[in-house]
């Protein structure tokens, strides 16, 4: 195709402002899709995409539309997947930024736009949802130009929901969306912006070709990793994968590698030719580090083998998932698993229990933390348990963070920000209603509670958008808990010094609840190195007996005790306590909820 | 089946009749069937007919219900009919000992005597529903003694909704006056669902609270008068040990006769129907429970366990988990000596959990 016919465009928006509507009607209206094959939402192809509503994977369809050739790459909709996002713009000339105009623009919205600006995009905004009787299209409007430098009336008025206005959006793409520039002489070069697993046919890539062309059966290499494979099949999307063959400057479509794991080929790598290959790769590859990490534990230790395959196949087709063996005295055998964000690592916890069946014990999410020991050297620590209890200095990663809210709520914000250690930027009202804030925040605070209480102190009008801000020097201290004067590795945690105190009372109340008299006392502590900062006892039982016991119900009583024993069985053993899992949970959870709470 | 190669030594025979069901109460029992009393003896002598050969036996027990309960003549026809024994007790509740019940007994045989006492308090007796009073239970015992009955037991409860520490000491100091040889003390065991739970939900929460505190009260203030320690849940004096008892205790094998009574003989345990209609009409429609020889054995540990003398251990290794039994004794609650296994008098306190801890 003529590359001056071809428009390549994503859609930007905060989540549920509609995008996947958008993507179901331009999908019917151009008859990719007939209105019979119609599943709603059909590029939210995963399970847990659908039931969430959001986007995990970026994929994208190609549609034709008056003589033009739309290539619509759809994006992830959540702050995990920021990197994923960005490589999905820069596979585009253009985005449509949808606005829901009952709610007008929220954090994601401004994040998405600015995303879209720095990678050059020709921006369509969108004010949809103006069904709705709460809706503000003239007032939305007015936001999102102001946002753009743009004109109001250059706004589009939709309902995706209804359909009306979506053919004008198209037009829209055709008239404003600039047609793709590549050199169709040079070395072919193509960008990775997603790639999934096919178990039969291995990594399928999903590229924008962005100079020269690419064929069949050809030799490729990646720039950055130098990965080399032979195309076995080039196509596009139609939505349904059609094979063609080649695939030139302009155009978007897949590449089936054989690759038989996908950290082989990272999103964001430049493929070329072997034969022809390209001096220059594209700009923006970046690996993406994980910042949080988590245990994961399977609830049954017989489960071990099972998890560790479980987690190989998951990392087949997620490239930022990262795991290593991890040994807990408490937990057992598991694994320390680095994730994006909180999200992510929900995503893959649930997808373990769902698609794999498996029941797990996840600990309290931490972040990376970089550490100056004595000897003068710098690690990287993933795990509380792993921290040096002597350090000359400690560094925790920060996160730029934007929050829109209506001004009523910018004190309570303000105050949250306060006691998570943020640091105060910019406050800026995006209309006599709306205050735009941005603050620095170590990532360590946001990914326990921090989003509910966000929301939940907003009365649920806060919307959030983060971004990775480096790392900077922070007063970290390790807490440690003992049960029975050993220390539960699973329960370490890292704390600014500040909240030591607090969160250890905290952890030693609750286990108290938690953990079951035994048969001797249980002395519970909290501990900074050697200094105990908080201590509980649970008291030893005094009795545990089965009252009476004679000819009529020795069955009974003897099932009694089978029960008792089957469940001490279930405990973990800390030293010579048993400690139910629960307990884990419940104090696991606090990490999440514990502040403030 | 040949009745005389099960040899059971004890022999237990159940009248399931009572005057009114207390609410407390989770026995087989029937009210107001008192024109089956007649009929029901005739089941029991015939089931019995059918599961001893008429040889003696050690100990014989009539348990309910309300075995005094039942018609008099009924209740010594069934008397008559019993093997030989050397300890033969009946059940009896306080206001059906009347002096001539008393003298019937003795004359039928019957060398102990049961009493369901259970409290003292006035509105105790009542929350729990019982139709005796203090002075009843006085006056049985009273009468239970000029008859000539030496051996006599008395039944207490604790943990009752509305209870309070000073009126189990109360219980405690009443029972000891008395002097009865043998004494069992049971906290209340309510079952969830039934009428007396959903009616005494809250308070006896509160009740199983204090239940640490009770047992050790009922321990030390018995233990204090003289009385031995024996069962988790039982006191004598004089070595007056309940004998039949403690036959369970000690693993032997038992036979139970009349409706809903539990055996185990050898391999087997089983249950008779606890429809009494079924029953009297002659249809046992019994339960079986297939007992292998470690299920036996994990059952005398825990039976075993339960009293003051040391367990013989010989053929039950199998059935104990070594590193339990190390912890347990680490703890200081457990003694092994290798030939016995015994707990220690807080391991006796915690007997249930350290039971579970030993048991393979």
């Amino acid at each position: 195709m003529d590359q001056s016919r071809i428009r390549n465009f994503s859609i930007i928006a905060h989540i549920d402002h509609g995008k996947s509507t958008l993507a179901d009607r331009i999908l019917e209206l151009t008859e990719a899709v007939s209105a019979r094959e119609m599943r709603e939402q059909v590029l939210d192809s995963m399970e847990l995409e659908r039931e969430r509503g959001i986007t995990i994977k970026a994929q994208a369809v190609r549609v034709t539309w008056k003589d033009h050739e739309l290539n619509l790459i759809d994006t992830p909709g959540h702050v995990d997947f920021t990197y994923e996002v960005s490589r999905s713009l820069q596979a585009c000339e253009g985005a449509l930024l949808v606005v829901d105009a009952a709610q007008g623009i929220e954090a994601q919205t401004l994040a998405n736009a600015y995303l879209a600006i720095e990678n050059g995009l020709e921006i369509v905004p969108v004010a949809n949802k103006i069904d709705l009787p709460a809706a503000d299209p003239d007032g939305t409007a007015l936001e999102v130009a102001d946002l753009l430098g743009d004109d109001p009336v250059r706004v589009l008025r939709i309902s995706a929901k209804t359909g009306d206005g979506v053919a004008d959006v198209l037009d829209a793409i055709v008239e404003r969306v600039p047609a793709p520039e590549g050199d169709l002489e040079s070395p072919a070069r193509a960008l990775v912006f997603d790639s999934s697993y096919d178990q039969y046919r291995g990594v399928v890539a999903f590229v924008r070709v962005v100079d020269g062309a690419f064929s069949t059966r050809e030799a490729l290499r990646t720039m950055a990793t130098d990965t080399r494979f032979d195309a076995e099949e080039l196509g596009v999307f139609s939505p349904a994968m059609t094979p063609v063959d080649t695939l030139t400057a302009g155009e978007v479509g897949y590449v089936v590698t054989g690759l038989k794991d996908v950290s082989r080929l990272r999103v964001g790598d430049t493929l070329t030719s072997v034969r022809r290959p390209a001096q220059e790769a594209l700009p923006g590859y970046k690996d993406v580090k994980p910042m949080v990490f988590a245990g994961l534990f399977p609830t049954d230790s017989d489960d071990y083998p099972e998890l560790r395959d479980a987690l190989e196949r998951l990392k087949l087709n997620d490239a930022a998932l990262v795991y290593e063996p991890e040994t807990s005295k408490a937990l057992g055998f598991g694994f320390r698993c680095g994730f994006l964000g909180l999200l992510h690592m929900e995503i893959v916890r649930e997808r373990l229990e769902r698609e794999f069946d498996l029941d797990l014990l996840v600990t309290a999410p931490n972040v990376a933390y970089r550490v100056k020991e004595k000897n003068g050297g710098w690690i990287e620590v993933h795990n509380p348990a792993e921290f040096p209890r002597e350090v000359e200095e400690v560094e925790e990663p920060y996160v730029a963070a934007s929050i829109i809210v209506p001004k009523e709520h910018v004190g309570a914000v303000m105050e949250l920000n306060n006691d998570r250690r943020g640091t105060f930027g910019e406050l800026e009202y995006l209309s006599p209603e709306r205050v735009h804030l941005t603050y620095e925040l170590p990532l360590a605070e946001i990914v326990l509670d921090y989003y509910d209480q966000l929301k939940s102190r907003t009365r649920g009008y806060a919307s959030f958008d983060y971004d990775l801000a480096g790392f900077k020097p922070g007063e970290l201290v390790r807490v440690d808990v003992l049960v029975g004067s050993e220390p539960v590795d699973a329960l370490s945690l890292i704390v600014h010094r500040d909240f030591a105190y607090e969160r250890g009372r905290l952890l030693v109340d609750k286990l108290r609840e938690e953990i079951p008299r035994q048969m001797f006392d249980i002395a519970i502590q909290a501990a900074v190195g050697s200094r105990v900062i908080a201590r509980e006892t649970v008291k030893a039982k005094r009795k545990d007996v089965l009252a009476k016991c004679y000819g009529g119900d020795i069955t009974r009583k003897r099932k009694l005790l089978e029960k008792q024993k089957a469940g001490k069985k279930r405990m973990k053993q800390v030293g010579a306590v048993e400690v139910p899992q629960e307990a884990f949970l419940a104090v696991l959870n606090i990490g999440q909820g514990g502040r403030g709470s | 089946m040949s009745v005389a190669i099960r040899g059971a030594r004890h022999l237990y025979l159940h009248l399931p009749f009572c005057a009114h069901r207390c609410g407390y109460c989770d026995f087989v029992t029937a009210t107001g069937r008192d024109h089956l009393h007649g009929a029901y003896v005739d089941a029991l002598l015939r089931e019995l007919r059918e599961e001893h050969d008429g040889a003696p036996v050690e100990t014989i027990f009539l348990g309910g219900g309300t075995p005094t309960y039942t018609a008099l003549p009924e209740l010594l026809r069934l008397l008559s009919a019993l093997p030989p024994a050397r300890e033969l007790t009946v059940e009896a509740n306080p206001e059906t000992v009347g002096p001539e019940l008393a003298h019937a007994l003795r004359d039928a045989g019957v060398n102990r005597i049961s009493l369901g006492a259970q409290t003292f308090q006035p509105h105790l007796l009542r929350v729990l529903e019982r139709r005796a009073t203090s002075a009843d239970v006085d006056r049985a015992f009273g009468r239970l003694r000029d008859a000539g009955f030496d051996n006599v037991s008395l039944d207490l409860i604790y943990g009752i909704p509305g209870q309070t520490p000073a009126e189990l000491e109360a219980d405690l100091a009443h029972a000891i006056v008395l002097g009865p040889e043998h004494i069992s003390a049971y906290e209340l065991e309510a079952k969830p669902g039934t009428r007396f739970t959903v009616a005494h939900g809250a308070e006896l929460e509160r009740q199983a609270e204090q239940m640490e505190d009770y047992f050790e009260r009922v321990v030390a203030t018995l233990t204090g008068a003289g009385y031995r320690w024996y069962e988790t849940a039982n006191f004598c004096r004089d070595e007056r040990r309940a004998e039949h008892n403690l036959g369970y205790w000690l693993g032997h094998d038992y036979l139970g006769l009349g409706v809903g009574a539990v055996s185990t003989l050898g391999d087997e345990r089983r249950r008779n129907t606890p429809k009494l209609a079924r029953y009297v009409q002659g249809h046992y429609d019994r339960e079986i429970e297939e007992l292998d020889d470690e299920t036996r054995a994990r059952e005398r540990v825990m039976l075993g366990l339960r009293l003051d003398e040391p367990l013989a251990v010989g053929g039950l290794r199998s059935a104990l988990d070594p590193v339990g039994l190390a912890r347990a004794e680490g703890l200081g609650l457990a003694v092994d000596a290798g030939e016995t296994l015994a707990l220690t008098e807080r391991g006796r306190f915690l007997g249930g959990a350290v039971t579970a801890e030993i048991l393979a």
